[in-house]
């Protein structure tokens, strides 16, 4: 405690000695390992357990050791498949997207012109919305009987949300529109730090716009663009909210709608426990196939 | 000092001598975030007044509130004395004891012969036919339609209808009929649809609108003495009346493809639909002209009639039950016993609750007061719930996996999918050891 006082107050006593290695143990390092393994780690190991029982949480009866019998029945579910395939599908549409859009407008950002700073940050407004606010505004946005996406593109009737065919490409859309600006904000990040002298050789040497951003631009800002992927697929891999808020259609049942009702509607909590364990692993798995091509753009 | 120290303690026995007393006058009630939630806390108001007891009545939005009572039973919370649960948690509830057994109470306070049989047997009984009751009728519910009144009254609709159908436009009485004026108004060029329909997959929306054509073409969920489905669920009758369903939906406004209560009362208010399904407990809304500009142009039906002249709707509704873990058990024995009085009963009608008490049901004053309570007593006699055990929600998904694509997206035969559900519903059953 005398150390903390001495950061507060630099002419104490306490403050010329500075803390010591204990002191930032016990007041940073022991509470944050404590409050890891209270909240993530012990859970962690608590549902794997679950995962092997038949345990409900909606009822007194203990829970029964199954082995993998739940393993099995979630690999051998047909449901389970087509909701992992419709994830799938939606992880590589909303991330490609977001690529796409969000490291287009930051090319286009990268470089000087009137209000750069206030159209960045309006740019950068819906990642700061909830989800849940999101999905429902979007829902309004794509109604077929008063929306106004049908009336400004003259589409009529047209229904991005009750097409089966239609709409996990509409909330894909909406995910592009809510998450393109964090993809923006860590490309800027990477374009503002390639050095600028790379370009005038280059520009000495006469070498196209093609030439530079495939052979420049683009390997220098990998890395970080690398980065970002990550974390959005992560984050495509896990949607829930918006998903769930904007249609109710088999076909954009993702497979945390499908972990939500097992574990909250139907309270089948030692098969729930399995799901979100297989899903764990399939999100590990690519995240470290990201991370390997990671290493390597930065080995080069 | 001494004196100083004597009148602190005194001041905290005092506090704590309060505190104590004011939380053994206090009840709180569960229920989901809708009208009759409010019209229950003006209801429960006038029994702070009699006892002294404030009773608070908490909502939560529809789709959490099956998550959130049974979060709080399954870590056996204290936060609600008393809740107002759907009639499929009965066994689920009741099993895993999370309510008081109220068998009892029931029989002393002749409840059995105060209320309409169709409430008690399924918001009350568990398991059925069993003798044994865990809540009291609360909010007596049902499915029934309203209609634009103004489009079937109108003199150029009814003759074109007479030419093409060859009978008089009027509120169906059958499912035929029902299929025919659906067609009849769907004029998606003049932005008009012939229905509105429960299609929501996310709960029990899909299941609910579907037991409506089910039960009343003659078909059943299946047999619950012995849980058998296989036969039943994917019966001739049962296929004919998800075909009739499906049907429905090609006559329903666009984007109709996630709609319950809140949507199906809009396609009125809005001009969306001519005929719209709804719980009747959404119809006070429907009369009230400032959330309905057509309200004075808006009629209500009872559920029509099948092919063979049967006729029954979807239950809806609640019973209001004890929690095992409440702290004030005593004083939630004694509301119940304030609350199934008849002219508190009578009350609870009056403020826009739908009660369940036979002699208010059955008065002229109450079918006469507003103008879907004559269809909402003649429905609450002709009514069949989904199954009330434990597994009824992995029972609920199984139907949306396999209804739903079939209606919104006219995927399968209705004999492929209901052979489907029959099988998904038979593993459930025998995975938690019933029908042998």
């Amino acid at each position: 405690m005398a150390e903390l006082i001495a950061r507060l107050d630099p002419k104490s006593r306490a403050a010329s000695r500075g803390l010591s290695d204990l002191a930032i143990r016990n007041l940073f390092v022991i509470p944050t390992i404590a409050f890891l393994i209270i909240f993530n780690i012990f859970p962690l190991i608590y549902s794997l357990g679950y995962s092997f029982t038949d345990f409900r949480a909606s009822s007194k009866a203990p829970a029964n050791f199954v082995g993998l019998q739940n393993y099995r029945d979630l690999l051998a579910d047909p449901f389970i498949w087509t909701n992992f395939t419709i994830t799938a599908k939606y992880v590589v549409v909303s991330v490609t997207g977001q690529v796409l859009v969000g490291f287009g407008l930051a090319l286009l950002l990268n470089r000087t012109f009137p209000f750069k700073g206030l159209i960045t940050t309006l740019l950068m407004l819906p990642m700061m919305l909830s989800m849940a606010v999101v999905g429902l505004f979007w829902k309004l946005l794509y109604d077929p009987n008063f929306g106004i996406i049908n009336y400004a593109l003259g589409l009529g009737s047209f229904e991005w949300l009750s097409d089966p065919g239609i709409a996990l490409y509409a909330v894909a859309l909406t995910d592009i529109w809510m998450w393109s600006p964090f993809v923006m904000l860590l490309s800027l990040a990477g374009l503002s730090a390639v050095p600028k002298h790379l370009y005038e050789a280059a520009s000495i040497d006469r070498a196209g716009p093609f030439y530079v951003f495939f052979r420049i631009t683009l390997p220098l800002v990998a890395p970080i663009l690398l980065i970002a992927i990550i974390f959005r697929t992560m984050e495509a891999f896990k949607t829930f909210d918006l998903a769930f808020v904007m249609t109710s259609q088999p076909t954009t049942e993702l497979i945390s709608i499908r972990l939500y009702k097992m574990a909250f509607q139907e309270w089948q909590t030692g098969k729930s426990c399995a799901l979100a364990y297989i899903v764990l692993i399939m999100v590990l798995t690519i995240t470290n196939i990201y991370v390997k091509y990671l290493n390597r753009a930065k080995e080069r | 000092m001494r004196n100083m120290t004597k009148g602190l303690a005194a001041g905290l026995g005092l506090l704590l001598w309060s505190s104590t007393s004011v939380q053994a006058q206090e009840l709180t009630i569960f229920w989901a975030e809708w009208d009759p939630a409010n019209y229950l806390q003006e209801l429960v108001n006038q029994y702070e007044a009699e006892t002294g007891v404030k009773v608070t009545v908490e909502t939560t939005p529809w789709s959490d509130f099956q998550t959130k009572a049974f979060t709080e039973f399954n870590a056996q919370g204290s936060a609600y004395d008393l809740i107002v649960g759907d009639s499929q948690w009965l066994g689920a509830a009741s099993e895993a004891g999370h309510y008081v057994d109220l068998t009892q109470f029931v029989l002393d306070n002749k409840v059995l012969d105060s209320m309409a049989p169709a409430t008690v047997k399924f918001y009350s009984e568990y398991p059925g036919n069993s003798g044994k009751y865990w809540s009291i009728p609360a909010e007596g519910d049902a499915v029934g339609w309203s209609y634009r009144k103004d489009w079937f009254e109108d003199p150029a609709e009814m003759a074109a209808f007479k030419a093409k159908y060859g009978y008089d436009l009027a509120p169906p009485a059958t499912w035929a009929q029902l299929r025919d004026i659906a067609e009849f108004f769907h004029r998606p060029d003049q932005g008009r649809a012939g229905v509105a329909i429960y299609t929501d997959n996310s709960y029990d929306a899909m299941a609910m609108g579907f037991e409506n054509a089910l039960f009343s073409f003659g078909g059943e969920l299946g047999d619950p003495a012995t849980y058998q489905v296989e036969g039943i669920i994917n019966s001739d009758k049962a296929v004919a009346a998800l075909d009739a369903y499906r049907e429905l939906y090609t006559f329903t406004p666009p984007g109709w493809a996630k709609t319950f209560f809140v949507e199906n009362n809009q396609a009125i208010t809005e001009n969306l639909a001519a005929m719209s399904m709804n719980y009747f407990a959404f119809f006070p809304a429907l009369v009230n002209e400032s959330s309905n500009p057509n309200a004075k142009v808006t009629g209500f039906f009872a559920n029509p009639a099948g092919p063979d002249g049967d006729q029954y709707a979807a239950l809806g509704g609640q019973g209001i039950s004890i929690v095992s873990y409440s702290q004030n058990q005593e004083e939630a024995f004694k509301f119940l016993q304030w609350f199934i009085k008849d002219d508190v009963q009578k009350k609870w009608a009056e403020l826009g609750g739908y009660t369940c008490n036979k002699a208010v049901l059955e008065s002229a004053e109450f079918q006469n007061a507003t103008p879907y309570n004559k269809a909402f007593y003649d429905t609450m006699f002709k009514v069949k719930d989904f199954w009330a055990v434990p597994e009824y929600a992995e029972l609920l998904t199984a139907l949306n996996q396999r209804v739903y694509p079939a209606v919104v997206a006219g995927e399968g035969t209705s004999k492929e999918v209901l052979d489907a559900l029959a099988a998904d519903w038979k593993a459930i059953f025998a995975k938690y050891g019933r029908g042998g």
